[in-house]
């Protein structure tokens, strides 16, 4: 079985599985990482998200053999710590709004928040909301555009 | 127009909910409470047996046999009498470092009771509301009918126990305190955790838990904070969990890590309710990376591996024979037939000539309640007991059903409620730690069962297919007769609130009803005078794993009825608000519905293919009113966006709502934004479609629940002031106004009143559906593709 080596928030880890298995399962099941959820698997409800070199993707749909040992993964666990802060603005405007009901996706949207803000140079437009794909089954949208334009300008 | 007062032999002392004059929040109250402190070495009280005192409602009022028992006596009141006689089991602690312990006998799937709970505990112990940690209590059988969270029941239900324990709790620290200093209690004050005295003398609540503490169970008296005295009931709080929540640190069931739990998953038929007959290839399949165990259970085959990633790959690789579904070879118009086969008859009585009929049939389809978290569980089968996780909101059901079913006295099944990813209807029911307890038991190992998301969509509940016959008749300035006629799909009772009904059975409306036709009559009403009103339902085909979804029936019936009423103001010479507002029943409704017309705007000009839509809801002893705006043109409905379903947008949603108390606006204003959210999604967008006994639906791009690209831009909800002393329900309450609104305005936008739900179910599929065998599609492998 080959040694699968990358960095995690910030720290080097090293885990024995198969190249084929999707990286979402060896952030849950093996490395303990939960902060990324599953809700469909295929690329679709965007409730993994998480950052590879700073850029948003979704890990149910990479085998982990396809990520590099200087790959830097970054999950919401690891969130706080890319500004060096206890929390990513993104994350103080979440709270500042109240965004969250059941939460479940809410780690999903967050980091995809940050990544679409970045791409986008600062706060969204109608247009640009359009392309933030996650589900939130509760319907918390409307607050979220409100924290992502809040968290914006103080990325 | 005068409000018809009927004479309530159910009264509901401070409420006024039932033909009130102007809104208006009734002066204090002071409430008195027996309860006992419990024997522990630190404070514990237990609420009172009976919340006497605060339900001066005599036991055993009869249930009037009136055209719209739900006026008088609805669903909740029935959930609220249920859960009477355990409430003294609720139990609030006080523990050494001053916090209070609360575990919840409810479940938290984000309608943000945790929260409201902590509210109404911080309120009436005078402590600061992070001092207050509120968990999820373990099933407890003993509870019998007050452990079932729906129904938007909960802060109905537990809101005189839960005060009452509080209280009782600050009494006690307060008489611990003044036996200390030799004052009276009188001389006493409480804040933020602190009993003050004389001479600014002070003890904090950590310092006297244990002198409050006793040694013997003592029955004792507290009276109530009056509501003029709040200072956390009715103000806005954000969500306890949330800091967890945005952090990745809420735990739902799947990310307890359970000692050998490994994942598991199901191998499901490719037709509804198939059954699995031989496994062709086991032992292939075993040999598979990661693949631990792989065993034939009653819904499908399980296997257990390394990770959930290779669970999905043998899944996808197991070849089974199946036995029949319970739906094969039906598609959605076979079902349809059914329907119609056994719609009742509308039977309007002789009518003057002159009087114009108003006439409509409305079918709503299938429509899935999928949460965003799929159906999860942890089970560990051992000889001598079962020990569950899972989200579930009938734990006690479940706790007898898998003592029964496996022979264990109930004390030998530990079932730990979790907290869940979403609901909608789902978790009344155990579907996933049903089998997760089956497949633990058949390997001998614990597991962690996850449903895929295609299985979930496929296999999982669904909100029945149903359809609204509606005949009214209008006659010179008076609406004569209304009649509505539901006919539905067989809605699965089987999770505890049937149980509930049994027990409850005389209390329900007189009659031989069946359960579903009893809850039907629970939740259905006209917000009208409409004249002599009947709304019967009839139900076929129990072949469907069906359920609730934020709300049974009452999003379809409301459509249906606001349908019909813009087209009877049409035959008035009325527009859609004045004709409500002469003819709503109750000066509460009038007032949302006055409130939505200002801040909406109502009347204003608008673009031809754009309009306004206006409807009005009651339920839960409350009333709501919803204004939309939508555009139908078609530069917008034509509007791509990849795998997207994007079609009519509404463009701005005002939502006016009446709880009756509120207990935190914040929270009250979410339910009601989400609500917006499903009502959009059921009237124009997400819909499963019925072909060859399976659903179509098999990822969240099939399923076109509302995402940003449906989003109003412009979403306000203002929570009216509180009309009562007694809170309402909330988290269902949204919908039916939304998704009338949103209706009534695509008929006026196109000229076009629709006869179906989603108004696209019959246009062309807006996607290729994925195969049945393997029942799961293969996990994508291009996501580095798609970094931003």
């Amino acid at each position: 079985m080959p040694t699968q080596t990358f960095i995690l928030n910030g720290r080097r880890v090293s885990v024995d599985v198969e190249d084929d298995v999707r990286l979402l399962w060896v952030l849950r099941d093996l490395l303990g990482v939960t902060g990324p959820k599953y809700g469909c698997g295929l690329e679709v409800c965007k409730a993994c998200t998480s950052h590879i070199n700073g850029k948003a993707f979704n890990p149910c749909s990479v085998p982990v053999g396809d990520v590099q040992s200087t790959d830097e993964i970054t999950t919401i666990e690891g969130l706080p710590a890319t500004v060096g802060r206890d929390l990513h603005p993104m994350q103080e405007a979440w709270l500042e709004v109240d965004v969250p009901q059941c939460g479940y996706c809410q780690p999903g949207q967050i980091m995809a928040a940050v990544a679409k803000v970045r791409q986008k140079g600062g706060a969204l437009t109608d247009a640009d909301f359009d392309e933030i794909r996650n589900i939130c089954r509760c319907g918390t949208y409307a607050r979220i555009r409100e924290a992502i334009n809040a968290g914006a300008a103080n990325m | 127009m005068t409000d018809a007062r009927r004479p309530s032999p159910h009264p509901r002392p401070p409420a006024a909910a039932e033909g009130s004059e102007a809104p208006r929040a009734r002066g204090p109250r002071r409430r008195s409470f027996l309860g006992w402190v419990l024997a522990g070495p630190t404070l514990a009280v237990a609420a009172p047996l009976f919340a006497a005192g605060a339900r001066d409602e005599p036991a055993g009022a009869a249930i009037p046999s009136l055209p719209e028992p739900s006026d008088l006596f609805d669903l909740g009141d029935l959930q609220d009498l249920a859960a009477l006689p355990t409430s003294n089991l609720i139990t609030v602690e006080i523990r050494q470092d001053g916090t209070a312990a609360f575990a919840l006998p409810r479940t938290e799937v984000g309608q943000g009771i945790t929260t409201s709970t902590a509210m109404l505990i911080a309120e009436e112990l005078d402590l600061p509301l992070d001092r207050v940690e509120v968990t999820l209590a373990d099933a407890r059988p003993e509870l019998l009918f007050n452990q079932l969270t729906g129904g938007s029941n909960t802060t109905r239900s537990t809101y005189d126990a839960i005060r009452g324990a509080a209280a009782l709790a600050r009494a006690r620290l307060m008489d611990a305190a003044a036996q200390e200093w030799g004052v009276g209690r009188a001389q006493l004050s409480t804040s933020a955790g602190v009993v003050h005295g004389p001479s600014g003398r002070r003890a904090t609540y950590a310092s006297l838990t244990t002198k409050a503490a006793s040694s013997t169970i003592v029955r004792t008296q507290v009276t109530l904070k009056p509501a003029t005295e709040f200072r956390v009931i009715g103000r806005p709080h954000n969500r306890v969990d949330a800091l967890a929540a945005v952090t990745g640190r809420k735990q739902y069931t799947l990310d307890l890590q359970v000692p050998g739990a490994l994942p598991t998953m199901i191998c499901r038929p490719p037709t509804i309710n198939g059954t699995p007959k031989s496994v062709r290839n086991r032992a292939a399949v075993l040999a598979m990376p990661g693949v631990t165990d792989v065993a034939p259970i009653s819904t499908g085959v399980a296997v257990r591996a390394r990770t959930f990633g290779q669970c999905i790959d043998a899944v996808r690789a197991l070849d089974v024979e199946w036995n029949p579904g319970t739906e094969d070879g039906k598609s959605d118009d076979d079902v349809l037939a059914e329907l119609r086969e056994a719609e009742l008859p509308l039977l309007v009585p002789s009518l003057p000539l002159l009087a114009t009929t108003v006439e409509g049939s409305f079918t709503f389809r299938f429509r899935s309640n999928s949460p965003l978290e799929t159906g999860s569980a942890i089970a560990d089968v051992r000889p001598d007991g079962i020990e569950v996780w899972s989200c579930l909101k009938v734990p006690i059901a479940f706790t007898q059903q898998v003592a029964q079913k496996y022979g264990l006295p109930v004390d030998r099944v530990k079932v730990h409620v979790t907290q869940g990813g979403g609901s909608f209807g789902r978790h009344l029911f155990s579907d996933a730690a049903l089998e997760a307890v089956e497949a633990s038991k058949a390997f001998g190992k614990p597991v962690k069962l996850m449903w895929h998301r295609t299985d979930d969509f496929r296999q999982g509940r669904t909100h029945p297919m149903a359809t609204s016959r509606v005949r009214a008749t209008y006659f010179a300035g008076n609406v004569l007769t209304y009649e509505q006629r539901h006919t539905s799909v067989s809605t699965d009772f089987r999770h505890g609130l049937g149980e509930m009904l049994t027990a409850m059975a005389a209390k329900l409306p007189d009659g031989d009803y069946s359960f579903a036709q009893s809850i039907f009559m629970l939740t259905s009403n006209v917000s009208y005078d409409y004249g002599v009103t009947t709304q019967l339902l009839n139900e076929v085909d129990g072949g469907f794993n069906t359920g609730s979804m934020r709300n049974i029936y009452s999003p379809d019936v409301c459509t249906a009825q606001e349908l019909i009423t813009d087209q009877l103001a049409k035959a008035a010479g009325l527009n859609p608000y004045t004709f409500r507002r002469n003819f709503v029943k109750d000066a509460r409704g009038r007032a949302v519905l006055d409130k939505v017309a200002q801040v909406g705007n109502w009347g204003r000009s608008m673009a031809a293919g754009t309009a306004q839509g206006i409807a009005l809801h009651s339920e839960y002893k409350g009333w709501s009113a919803c204004l939309v705006e939508i555009d139908c043109r078609p530069a917008t409905v034509n509007r791509e966006v990849s795998d997207a379903w994007t079609g009519p947008r509404v463009t701005k949603a005002v939502f006016a709502v009446d709880v009756g108390l509120v207990i935190n606006p914040t929270g009250l204003t979410a339910q009601m934004q989400g609500g917006i959210m499903d009502g959009i999604a059921q009237a124009l967008t997400s819909s499963l479609h019925l072909k060859d006994g399976a659903f179509l639906e098999g990822s969240w791009d099939n399923y076109f629940y509302t995402r940003q690209w449906n989003v109003p831009p412009d979403v306000q909800v203002i929570v009216m002031p509180s009309t009562s002393d007694r809170p309402g329900g909330a988290g269902e309450f949204g919908v039916a106004a939304s998704m009338a609104a949103v209706a009534c305005a695509y008929a006026r936008a196109t000229g076009q009143v629709p006869t179906e739900f989603p108004i696209n179910h019959s246009q062309p599929l807006g996607f290729d559906p994925l195969p049945t065998v393997p029942p799961i599609p293969a996990s994508p492998t291009d996501g580095l593709e798609h970094v931003y």
